[in-house]
């Protein structure tokens, strides 16, 4: 064997054990074998059972609350400042009208908005006198949504991690900017997880201006049909009612701005209640700074018999008349079972939704089908590489046994490369490696072939290995070339499973090329070597 | 061992009966197609891209499909399917009781999974023995069995059994769905498992029942992602040949590219016809099977092509049609081996790999007799055509194809 040769099987070797080592590691037993193959073959939701779930996030929702706000905001301003107007009017969820601003405030107007509110573009508004629209820039639209995407995704991830479930995937799904995947595995049944996903977790305590109402209109009546400034009506239980009683909703005139909010809070905790027995409640500890506003807040409300709710997602649930200073703690009573206390416990410490979400798409594999597909599916892959692997053997006799040995090699390259990347072997990545397999055997078939016929053609041995490994090298080329492109193709513009198949094509034929044409040569090679110049070659 | 050798046979003569028989295929194909969506108002799609519910329940016994249908009935589940897939029994699975409830997507705006909680109710108060108030072994699930054992602790290892339990509730539960597909009727079917002891058998026969019914897949897919993965499907597949077409039309000429490309669709064309006439669904793992077998089918006719080009510069005297059957005849053994061995892995996974792999595997066994046919029966015959209308015996590709780079690349691999 010359020096080439054997560097090329050293390489051929290195590589082997490289992947041995990708795909089972270093075990001790064969239950650690095993193990380690498990941990390293990552299998998809398909295989392995668990839920998937696509949510989409309503970020029209937070750009209208931007809205909201500058509309308040501007209200604030616009009274602070002494400039007079008709009417402030929510047009759309990026469009504000302004009416009637007084003729001689026009410019200051104008010169507040330019100053304090950068993120709207102003205009005269059609048709009107003084009249001015704001529209909110396409730059600030896009940063709220992408904050908000970025947001919610971190939110979900916390309350899935305190969900304490295992390896879950939370991630953009990457078809539309607005959507979410979270893939549980093992989950068989996803209501829980996906009712603590979707809770909205905001949390706020407010001045409680008016109320109970039993109704909206009534609350409004009570003001003239219009409210005071800076509140709003939210509908609540009945303060009297215990959880059993079903009275029908009963609403509040509220302040807007709330005292405190979810981020205020330290702690939130889940405990059986003391005031109702058998009841839970969640109790949270407000932070530091939060702490010295609300005791100021609760100290001048206590003197003045003032009352305060608590309100969770724009319901209220527990309104209740301030007794004496209270500095950082809190509960939220409202009829909760253990678990649902605990769920809004963890909620609450997990941070709100910046927007609410809503779900496209649900899908369970229960564990026994994923068992049945991998079972069936390896035992179908095992027994017809066994078929084909026999009659390689059969057809091309000693040549064969070196495609079978280049056909294993690529499988485990394949497997390891697949462990190396954390890739995930999926139904449609099965298919992926049914190519591989079928475009293997055919570079093998293609080079057997053509040596073949360089054989009949009257060469010996030697040059015809040559002869027929060039000529089908073009080929190979070509043929895995063209699918190698396809594949980055359908990775770039395809989304999960036709991805997956994307990922174990590629893989798959560039180790084909290797080995059919790299590791075939150097066997064949090594026989030449050993062989008589003029002996036949066992093809 | 030697097939095929010395084969002769004048493919382009024929190829007037290839495109015959092509059509006849693509017309029986697209009939059907068009008699279950037009006639019928039917639909090729499966839930993936049509959108709605699709609930596979595995019963102990028997589906009772009356008493089924009776019940999604009542709770107003009107518009709903109900298939029992014995058909699609096969060599590896012998259960034969298995059911799937299909929904269509409702109109309305309500919560996506009402429908599934509501044949999930269905099969709760028709099947399950929940009367008793204890929890299911058929449906827990592997952490909460941990727990509860734990709890009720039978091997009475005290505290910090925890992992114990744990591995003896994996145990359990991977007996339940790998060994007796995720149904036990009879608590001592889990005598023999690993570490399961007399004692842990009664907890498990006094805190549990063993429920009628098991939920083996559920899946609910909106409208918005129904046409969403739809159109990102069909969009990816078109930029994958398009990409194909001009690596092709790189390496050779246009016009082999284009009739690579056509072959392809013809074979995806087909392949969907017989979709129709076997009433397979196209379902996501089915478009990977689509993608498969046009990788296949633009593989078997390159070689060709390949060997085209190659005998173009050997076979000065002969015409373009000769050279092409020449060339067809040559790489004959090749075709029918590889297509032979492939043939035989699909048709394994057609008949072994389950129900889940089924419609993705016949579409590999169609996709992988009709990419082989249409490497030699269409996009060969498109060339010739072509070739006989537009220039001689296109020398520029001869020039091409022994072009300095690729006499490099030939260079480095004997290298």
């Amino acid at each position: 064997m010359n020096a080439q040769l054997k560097w090329k099987f050293v390489l051929i070797l290195i590589v082997l054990l490289l992947c041995i080592f990708g795909v089972i590691g270093l075990p001790t037993s064969l239950a650690q074998l095993r193990e380690n193959v498990a941990d390293r073959i990552h299998l998809g939701l398909d295989l392995k059972g668990g839920s998937h779930l696509v949510l989409q996030v309503q970020l029209q929702e937070a750009i209208g609350q931007h809205c909201d706000e500058t509309v308040d905001e501007l209200t604030r301003q616009l009274h602070a400042k002494n400039i007079g107007f008709g009417e402030i009017r929510r047009v759309d969820d990026t469009h504000i009208l302004v009416r009637n601003i007084e003729s001689t405030s026009t410019s200051a107007f104008r010169d507040l908005v330019n100053s304090q509110f950068p993120d709207w573009t102003i205009s005269p508004a059609a048709g009107e006198n003084n009249g001015y629209e704001l529209t909110m820039k396409p730059s600030v639209i896009a940063e709220i949504r992408q904050t908000t995407m970025n947001q919610t995704l971190e939110t979900i991830t916390r309350r899935i991690n305190a969900l304490g479930l295992t390896e879950p995937t939370i991630a953009f799904t990457g078809r539309s900017d607005d959507e979410i995947l979270v893939q549980l595995p093992g989950v068989g049944d996803p209501t829980a997880a996906k009712e603590v996903i979707r809770a909205g977790g905001q949390l706020q305590l407010v001045r409680v201006v008016d109320g109970p109402f039993s109704s909206e209109p009534e609350a409004l009546a009570k003001y003239g049909g219009v409210l005071p400034p800076g509140t709003a009506i939210l509908p609540g239980r009945s303060e009297s009612a215990g959880p059993s009683q079903t009275t029908g909703p009963v609403y509040y005139v509220l302040d807007k701005a709330a005292i405190v909010t979810g981020q205020d809070l330290r702690n939130a905790d889940a405990g059986p209640s003391p005031d109702s027995p058998g009841g839970y409640e969640v109790d949270f500890k407000l932070s530091t700074a939060a702490a010295g506003r609300f005791g100021t807040f609760t100290e001048q409300q206590a003197a003045i018999g003032g009352r305060m709710a608590v309100v969770l997602d724009r319901q209220v649930y527990e309104a209740a008349t301030i007794k004496s200073r209270i500095e950082d703690s809190g509960r939220i009573t409202g009829g909760f079972s253990e678990q649902s206390a605990q769920d809004l416990a963890l909620v609450l410490r997990a941070g709100a939704l910046p927007a609410s979400i809503k779900y496209l798409e649900e899908r369970t594999v229960g564990p026994s089908l994923g068992a049945d597909s991998i079972r069936e599916g390896v035992r179908a892959s095992i027994v017809s590489m066994i078929v084909v692997m026999i009659f390689l053997v059969i057809y091309y006799r000693l040549s064969g046994v070196n495609a079978v040995v280049a056909l294993i090699l690529n499988l485990m390259i394949l497997l390891a490369c697949m462990a190396y990347l954390g890739a995930v072997l999926t139904l449609p990545g099965i298919a992926g490696v049914i190519l591989t397999i079928g475009m293997g055997v055919d570079s093998n078939v293609l080079v057997f072939e053509r040596i073949r016929e360089e054989l009949r053609n009257g060469k010996v041995a030697a040059p015809a290995v040559d002869t027929g490994f060039d000529r089908a090298f073009l080929t190979i080329i070509d043929t895995h070339v063209t699918t190698v492109v396809s594949a980055i193709f359908l990775f770039l513009f395809g989304t999960g499973p036709v991805r997956g198949f994307a990922v174990t094509l590629v893989i798959g034929l560039i180790a084909n090329v290797f080995t059919s044409i790299y590791v075939s040569r150097a066997i064949f090679d090594y026989h030449l070597s050993k062989m008589d110049r003029q002996a036949q070659l066992s093809i | 061992m030697e097939l095929f050798r010395g084969v002769n046979v004048d493919w382009m003569g024929k190829a007037k009966y290839f495109v015959t028989l092509s059509l006849l295929l693509l017309g029986i194909g697209w009939i059907s197609i068009y008699y279950r969506v037009v006639v019928k108002h039917g639909t090729l799609y499966g839930i993936d891209f049509r959108g709605g519910t699709l609930v596979y329940v595995r019963f102990a016994g028997p589906p009772p499909m009356d008493k089924l249908r009776k019940g999604l009935e009542q709770a107003g589940l009107r518009n709903s399917t109900l298939q029992g897939i014995s058909d699609t029994e096969n060599l590896g699975s012998k259960n034969k009781n298995d059911v799937v409830i299909g929904l269509e997507q409702s109109g309305s705006d309500e919560s996506l999974d009402t429908g599934k909680q509501k044949i999930l109710g269905v099969l709760e108060t028709t099947f399950g023995n929940s009367s008793a108030g204890l929890p299911d072994f058929n449906s827990v699930s592997t952490s909460d069995l941990a727990g509860d054992l734990t709890r009720r602790d039978p091997l009475l290892l005290g505290t910090n059994a925890g992992d114990r339990y744990n591995q003896l509730a994996q145990h359990l539960t991977a007996a339940r769905d790998s060994d007796y597909g995720g149904i036990v009727t009879n608590s001592d079917q889990l005598s023999h498992v690993q570490g399961v002891t007399p004692a842990v058998i009664q907890t498990l026969a006094r805190d549990y029942t063993l429920g009628g019914f098991t939920i083996r897949d559920a899946e609910i897919v909106g409208p918005r992602v129904g046409s969403q993965l739809r159109h990102q499907a069909v969009w990816a597949t078109l930029y994958a040949l398009g990409g194909m077409l001009v690596y092709i039309a790189f390496r050779f000429e246009w016009v082999y590219g284009a009739a690579a490309v056509i072959a392809v669709f013809h074979d995806v064309l087909i392949t969907l016809g017989f979709f129709s006439l076997f009433h397979y669904e196209i379902s996501l793992t089915v478009i990977a099977a689509l993608l498969t077998l046009v990788g296949y089918s633009m593989n078997d006719t390159i070689v060709i092509f390949d060997r085209v080009r190659e005998n173009l510069r050997l076979m000065k005297r002969e015409s373009f049609p000769e050279i092409v059957n020449r060339s067809i005849n040559q790489t004959l053994s090749r075709t029918i081996l590889t297509s032979g061995l492939t043939f035989l892995t699909v048709l394994v996974l057609y008949l072994m790999g389950g129900a889940v792999l089924r419609a993705f595997s016949f579409a590999m066994v169609v996709g992988v007799v009709v990419g082989t046919y249409s490497s030699f029966g269409i996009a060969a015959p498109i060339v010739v055509v072509w070739n006989k209308y537009h220039g001689g015996r296109q020398q520029r590709m001869t020039v091409r194809a022994g072009s300095a780079a690729e006499k490099r690349v030939v260079a480095a691999a004997r290298r």
